[in-house]
């Protein structure tokens, strides 16, 4: 098994990991953490594609990346004011409870 | 000769090695020298600072135990050491036995950039300064730790006043730090003191001599006292506030280890401050260059020190909302102004024009900042009311 | 398997063990702190892989700000003071798990399966800092101008959005 395939199965199981937490967990914050980790997964493909992909010269793999960072900060902390501005309103932030738009 | 005295040790003890284990030496021989100055400079800093304190509030600092005083730390690790080790039984047990020792892990990672002398600096990483920021961002979540796994709500509010500090503070210690890593066009802190060490004349090219430079000096070091929470920036551990805030509950040892690691990172910042302004290990003035390089760094170091301690003797406390205010309405602004003026300089011919231009963007921008700060308050004039 | 190294081993495991923290735990402070874990794990993987300024911009970002966001909506949210009920946002969580694992079977398939497992090992590439602000500055010039936009729209929209209504 080479580098880059060990690199992809472990991104692999991290969007794993952050799936099933996103859509289990029960938390608002936790689904947003999941989020994060799908998102730093990919990332993490991003750069082995770097490192072991063919086009080595080329900078367009950590550009990527470091644009992804700035909009994964930029979207968490939106989603968080969200999050905020949710518990304000209905001082939970229990998505078992956050059903209001479903009626 | 004297200059290169470590180096050439080094390679001594190097080449009389086995050739097994040179990289195991080799790493051993970088870090070591590391971990045991800083501390023992700690331990002279803690004397220096009370007897200082001391002698500013019109005392003596301790006298006690060696001569002037000078084997108190001996003392202090003593007690530190054998004192009961209390920790509460509602407490976040591991988080608890953690946060000491991430917060020092973290304490002396940024050490490996600093260039100490000529051909000293333990990692020359091509990103140095963008390394030393990255690792003082982590200790944040350190102290955090700390104040929430005791479960006690003055430990919880002095933790998130101390990260609401630190991450204000953050903002104007990188944004005058990029003034610097423009004028360098390196991030790599070695270049930056490289760039630095040649003299026009009788005067060296410090970028503290410039107008831009200058100013971002002071930002830069105002925003280093808040990030480690020294006075008048330590609301947080304010023992009059709120009982020292987010280590209440650690006790002998752990509390010690607390101590080293916010002076541990009071000299890291104080490093990185004379790297990218004072010129790191290079001299003033060019008939000085003799004395050798890490003797420069120490004693712009020490001078550094003596400064924080007299910073913190003079000025009273800041209040938290003073504190913010500061932060984001007078020091952010600035520092934009700074990375500005810097650009400036940069790009305009030598002479009296770059002066001029500098020298007007910063002056202009700091009378319309501090006149909106000072508006804003409305301070009145003091009044005396004598008894009579 | 000569270049699966042991430093890249452990600090796979260091992440992963941290994620599935980050996902399992039931306080809510101790996830924040576990994701912290994974998230530094995953900034040394990339310093690992050759990408100093990704790894040290990681740090910076994702543990230095992210992290500590997190932790202050968790406390603002009295997420810290009591455990959080029961797991299950679903009435069977099992579902979830069984996407989640279904969707790492077939993404594993497809790596093994792949050209990726015979790519012999290729030089580590030049990544100076010198480049990447020149490629910055010269062919993402325009993507730098959008992200600055966006985060500052961001930062303004976070803090209307998460601010107190005025009272009326």
């Amino acid at each position: 098994m080479t580098g880059l395939a060990g690199c992809l199965l472990v991104s692999s199981m991290l969007f794993a990991v952050g799936l099933a937490g996103a859509l289990t967990r029960r938390n608002t914050i936790l689904v947003l953490v999941g989020i994060e980790l799908m998102l730093n997964a990919a990332n993490l493909n991003f750069v082995a594609f770097w490192r072991f992909g063919p086009h080595a010269g080329a900078m367009t793999g950590m550009i990527f990346v470091l644009f992804s960072i700035g909009v994964a900060a930029a979207e968490a902390a939106v989603g968080l004011a969200l999050i905020l501005a949710v518990y304000r309103h209905t001082k939970t932030t229990d998505l078992s409870q956050l059903t209001g738009v479903r009626r | 000769m004297l200059d290169q005295v470590f180096v050439l040790l080094k390679q001594w003890l190097l080449g009389h090695s086995p050739a097994a284990i040179q990289p195991g030496v080799s790493i051993l021989l970088t870090i070591l020298p590391i971990l045991l100055v800083f501390p023992v400079l700690f331990a002279l800093t803690t004397v220096l600072e009370r007897k200082g304190l001391g002698r500013i509030q019109n005392r003596y600092g301790p006298n006690r135990v060696g001569f002037y005083g000078i084997l108190q730390p001996m003392a202090d690790a003593l007690k530190s050491l054998t004192k009961e080790d209390i920790v509460p039984t509602s407490a976040d047990h591991t988080v608890h036995f953690l946060a000491p020792l991430v917060l020092l892990a973290v304490a002396f990672l940024p050490y490996a950039v600093l260039p100490i002398g000529r051909n000293m600096i333990a990692a020359n990483l091509d990103s140095g300064v963008l390394f030393f920021f990255a690792i003082g961002a982590i200790s944040e979540l350190s102290v955090f730790m700390a104040g929430w796994s005791s479960r006690n709500k003055y430990s919880l509010l002095g933790a998130m006043r101390a990260v609401a500090q630190m991450i204000s503070y953050e903002v104007p210690l990188l944004l005058s730090s990029i003034a610097v890593i423009m004028a360098a066009g390196s991030l790599s802190t070695v270049e930056i003191v490289e760039k630095q060490a040649g003299f026009s004349g009788i005067f060296p090219h410090w970028y503290v001599l410039t107008p831009w430079g200058f100013t971002g000096f002071i930002l830069f070091m105002i925003a280093a006292t808040a990030e480690t929470n020294r006075s008048p920036f330590d609301l947080p551990e304010g023992e009059s506030e709120i009982i020292a805030g987010y280590y209440i509950e650690y006790s002998g040892f752990k509390f010690a280890l607390f101590f080293l690691g916010e002076y541990l990172g009071m000299f890291a910042i104080s490093g990185l401050g004379i790297t990218l302004f004072l010129g790191g290990w290079s001299a003033p003035l060019p008939f000085l260059t003799w004395i050798p390089s890490w003797i420069w760094f120490f004693a712009k170091l020490l001078g550094l020190i003596i400064g924080f301690i007299w910073v913190r003797g003079t000025l009273p406390r800041l209040r938290m909302d003073q504190l913010m205010n500061f932060a984001w309405k007078f020091m952010l602004p600035m520092a934009l102004v700074v990375v500005v003026s810097a650009g400036a300089w940069r790009f305009l011919p030598q002479g009296v024009i770059r002066w001029l231009v500098s020298v007007v963007f910063i002056a202009v921008a700091y009378v319309l900042l501090a006149r909106g700060v000072e508006t804003r308050n409305k301070i009145a004039k003091r009044t005396y009311r004598f008894a009579e | 398997m000569r270049e699966m190294t042991v430093p890249f081993l452990i600090l796979a495991a260091v992440t992963l063990v941290g994620a599935s923290a980050a996902m399992l735990f039931r306080g809510l402070v101790h996830c924040a702190l576990a994701l912290a874990v994974a998230f530094a794990g995953i900034g040394s993987l990339y310093l690992s892989l050759g990408a100093q300024f990704l790894g040290l911009a990681q740090l910076l970002v994702y543990v230095g700000a992210i992290a500590v966001l997190i932790v202050f909506v968790i406390l603002l949210t009295r997420g810290g003071d009591s455990d959080s009920p029961p797991l299950s946002a679903a009435r069977w969580p099992i579902t979830g798990l069984m996407v989640a694992m279904a969707i790492f079977a077939i993404l594993a398939w497809a790596v093994l399966h792949s050209f990726a497992i015979h790519t012999a090992g290729t030089l580590a590439p030049q990544a100076t800092i010198r480049q990447m602000g020149t490629a910055l500055m010269e062919s993402y010039v325009l993507p730098l101008e959008v992200i600055g936009l966006m985060l500052t729209a961001a930062l303004i929209g976070a803090v209307i959005v998460a601010m107190k209504e005025n009272p009326r």
